[in-house]
């Protein structure tokens, strides 16, 4: 069954903050085996001009995973099965370094849902934001719901 | 770090291999928090009609892009990182694993100090499993 069109254009503000955790960057760079001290040491990271530790570049994706809930995709509405779902595109547009103990919030918008053969892709666009309001990250990310599309007239 | 000025455009990023096996998912599964079972039971990932278990496309993404900030050191210069997924990186239950081999090259010198790399991953017999791989990275 297709996707719910009517989701397009919806923004999902996340519901709560998320304070970025010096053990959580540990434990992320762990599971992707980097050893990059900027990611576990603090004075590292401030000899190399940081306040703290810095994130891996795709950390950010942990906040949609955190603001679970607060997702279209979990709407039984949208008729998404997550099980059909594989990740088509991503990106991250780095407005700052993000470090141990910024305090994030979100707003993720549903952008598009369009047919790609018998596949639908689905894009969400994410503005990542600090306490004091700044941008910290753009992340654009587009789902795949495999096998999802209408069928086309022969 | 390399220097803007020692980095011409072609200049080739020391490639490197990561080995992808079953523990490392469950491990991404925690750290992420994507628990989308595709990533960890063999049972339903082929009942849907996927090889074998996947891996994450955000941890492919995440081995790729050591590549750059291992060359660059700082993973704070990182400023932008995109890909596409183009094929699923099954990770068989053995002791092999699946092998990642990522490359990368200076396709651009940009204003502001900035570089633009593309990336070029692969597995087995050079199915690029990423596409259109780049990440924009400040330089001293």
């Amino acid at each position: 069954m297709p996707l719910n069109q009517d989701f397009v254009g919806r923004e999902y503000p996340a519901s709560a903050t998320y304070e970025v955790g010096r053990e959580h960057i540990r434990q992320f760079a762990d599971a992707i085996g980097d050893q990059n001290p900027l990611y576990r040491d603090r004075e590292a990271a401030r000899a190399a001009g940081h306040r703290d530790v810095v994130a891996p570049p795709t950390f950010l994706t942990t906040l949609s995973y955190r603001f679970g809930l607060d997702s279209p995709i979990v709407d039984p509405a949208l008729d998404l099965n997550y099980a059909m779902v594989v990740h088509g595109e991503q990106s991250f547009e780095h407005h700052r370094p993000v470090y141990a103990g910024d305090v994030l919030t979100s707003v993720s918008k549903v952008a598009s849902i369009r047919d790609a053969g018998r596949n639908e892709l689905m894009t969400m666009v994410t503005e990542v934001t600090d306490a004091d309001g700044q941008p910290v990250s753009t992340i654009t990310s587009t789902l795949v719901s495999r096998g999802t599309a209408a069928p086309k007239e022969a | 770090m390399p220097a803007y000025s020692d980095v011409e455009v072609g200049t080739q990023i020391p490639a490197q291999q990561f080995t992808v096996q079953r523990h490392n998912l469950v491990m991404y599964c925690g750290a992420s928090g994507d628990f989308n079972v595709i990533h960890w039971n063999e049972r339903i990932a082929t009942a849907v009609g996927l090889p074998n278990v996947i891996a994450h496309g955000m941890f492919t993404m995440a081995e790729a892009g050591r590549v750059v900030t291992d060359w660059v050191g700082d993973p704070g210069a990182v400023l932008s990182y995109g890909v596409r997924f183009s094929k699923p990186v099954p990770v068989p239950d053995d002791d092999q694993g699946t092998v990642l081999t990522v490359s990368g090259v200076v396709e651009d010198k940009l204003d502001g100090n900035r570089v633009r790399i593309g990336l070029t991953a692969t597995i087995g017999e050079d199915t690029k499993v990423l596409m259109a791989a780049r990440a924009v990275v400040r330089l001293p």
